[in-house]
């Protein structure tokens, strides 16, 4: 049976700091982290109930401890969202959200508020120092960094059907996933340019690790729910900028998904080599090789992407109707050539930009080249390729910069995301402790109370505003609570 | 009709209706507009590191999922 899909995002970003070659990434990470929420109301994350070791291919039977570092800075913000240190890099967990646009709007406020914290350290560091962060998935020189999409998933789906099909879909959604890469990495065969940042970085295709031997199918089984749900987690998908492609790169997984919970996914579009598929489509600037299929037969990325799209439209109940004429449209024009989706698809801007700078002379190993691609990423607007692109009108957007401010303050309604940011917002002095299943509040008692949020699908705005917003403080809220679960 | 070629055959009739739209208030923009472009990559020295080679070779990440 299919479950609404709920959908989160995380971006580990790219961080630099200008004129200090020699700066710790771990520090300059806390440092971004630790200037975004004044200390009085920073709220912390409690690893109560995680287990990113728990493998969805066997019963959980071991207890294994949660690879964490307590003390790493890690904030919970009044939009729902988690922004933290992981190891290096500063990282953006998105609030849950159910409808794909919202997906894209929350992914699109964690680069703002990224961007803003970003400014904030700069101003505690030397003259002519910059804290930079960019929203890439790779340094070029082997080193990469993820963009995960996590989607909720009916636990009674065999998940031997998302080992059977998502490679394909995967392998083949990388023409609307891409964020475009100069040369290629890890070994793989060279190129001029690539459409996707990550696919140098796929060896398996299945399997838990997620920074070494990365699968095309992720297995940490690790619901941040109650048993009736998995949470997927792709870790293969490149961090995208443009509003549209985050929209199509989210929703068509998530259409994709419901559409395989109905029983509607094909076993006979499955790739023969999926790993190698992988990175041939990310070198195939044409989009014109054929793939061969493991029941025989050929596809290109585009046939496959076509025929998903027709799975999923005709399983679909009309919650990602936006979604498929934003996914139709761009398929369409992809059979044209990349410079028919510049205005939708970062790997096809970026690539654009780079054969008009390479007609002015610039030779496409010249370093100037990489650095025209690494800046395309970088978050600040006044800098960042991508930003000076939007500003000229040259991608199109599809939300106002009203919009995605808000969505950096408020959390979205129809998911527990909206629970978890109204109790930051309101009670923030008396929140000890969140994570994405459930509060810990400390409201002068013996004991902390603990209120957990196991279903994704309330703590929302219809079923809790008016406990919420009723509430005179954190003790009337625990106590009301207490008296309706 | 495929479904495939169902959805391609609505696909163009939407972009001509698209397109007689557009032309109704001001000139279609089109996806690759070159001479923003080069308006861009004229001032691409002010955005870009004074020495792209070392901004290139000074950027290392470490410990990414």
């Amino acid at each position: 049976m299919p479950v609404p899909k709920v959908i989160g995002t995380e971006t580990e970003f790219g961080i630099n700091v200008r004129n200090d070659p020699d700066f710790n990434p771990s520090l300059a990470s806390s440092l971004v982290v630790n200037s975004l929420v004044d200390p009085r109301l920073r709220v912390g994350w409690s690893y109560d109930g995680e287990s990113p070791r728990r493998d969805a291919r066997r019963p959980f039977t071991e207890a294994f401890a949660p690879d964490v570092d307590g003390s790493a800075a890690n904030v919970v913000l009044t939009n729902g969202a988690r922004f933290y240190v992981d190891h290096a890099h500063p990282e953006y967990s998105s609030p849950e959200t159910l409808d794909p646009l919202d997906a894209a709007l929350y992914d699109k406020a964690g680069e703002l508020i990224a961007h803003r914290a970003a400014a904030s350290a700069t101003r505690l560091l030397a003259d002519g120092q910059r804290l930079a962060l960019y929203k890439d998935n790779s340094d070029g020189k082997g080193a990469s960094y993820g963009a995960h999409e996590n989607i909720l998933l009916d636990r009674s789906l065999p998940f031997g059907r998302v080992i059977a099909t998502l490679p394909t879909f995967l392998v083949s959604r990388q023409i609307i996933s891409g964020s475009g890469k100069v040369g290629a990495e890890n070994g793989r065969s060279a190129t001029r340019f690539q459409i996707t940042q990550r696919a140098d970085h796929i060896e398996e295709l299945v399997g838990l690790e997620t920074t070494l031997r990365r699968p095309l199918v992720n297995t940490r089984d690790e619901p941040h729910a109650d048993e009736r749900y998995r949470r997927l987690h792709v870790i293969v998908g490149d961090a995208t900028m443009s509003e549209v492609q985050s929209l199509v790169k989210l929703g068509s997984l998530a259409a994709f998904l419901a559409a395989l919970e109905a029983d509607g996914i094909d076993d006979d579009l499955a790739l023969a080599n999926p790993v190698e598929a992988a990175w041939a489509v990310s070198r195939d600037l044409e989009m014109s090789t054929p793939l061969p299929l493991a029941g025989g037969g050929h596809a290109t990325a585009i046939e496959l992407q076509w025929r998903y799209l027709e799975l999923a439209e005709k399983h679909d109940e009309g919650r990602y109707a936006t979604v498929i004429a934003e996914w139709e449209g761009l398929l369409a024009d992809l059979e044209v050539g990349p410079e028919r989706v510049a205005d939708r698809l970062d790997w096809a801007a970026k690539l654009g930009l780079l054969e008009q700078y390479a007609a002015r002379g610039v030779s496409w190993d010249d370093p100037k080249m990489a650095a025209v691609s690494l800046q395309y990423h970088d978050l600040d607007p006044a800098l960042g390729l991508h930003h000076r692109l939007v500003a000229r009108g040259m991608l199109r957007r599809l939300f106002t910069d009203d919009q995605v401010d808000a969505a950096t303050r408020e959390p979205p309604t129809d998911t527990r995301a909206w629970f978890r940011g109204r109790c930051v917002e309101r009670f923030a002095d008396a929140l000890v402790a969140a994570n994405w299943d459930s509060l810990v509040f400390d409201v002068g008692g013996e004991r902390l109370q603990r209120v957990p949020m196991m279903d994704p699908l309330r703590g929302t705005e219809a079923l809790t505003a008016d406990l919420v917003e009723a509430a005179a403080d954190a003790e009337s809220l625990v106590n009301a609570l207490g008296g309706t679960r | 009709m495929t479904d495939r070629e169902r959805i391609k055959k609505r696909h163009d009739e939407d972009e001509v209706l698209d397109d007689v739209d557009a032309g109704a208030e001001e000139a279609p923009s089109v996806a690759v507009d070159s001479e923003e472009v080069d308006d861009l990559l004229d001032e691409i020295d002010t955005v870009l590191e004074e020495n792209a080679e070392e901004f290139v070779r000074n950027y290392v990440q470490k410990g990414g999922q």
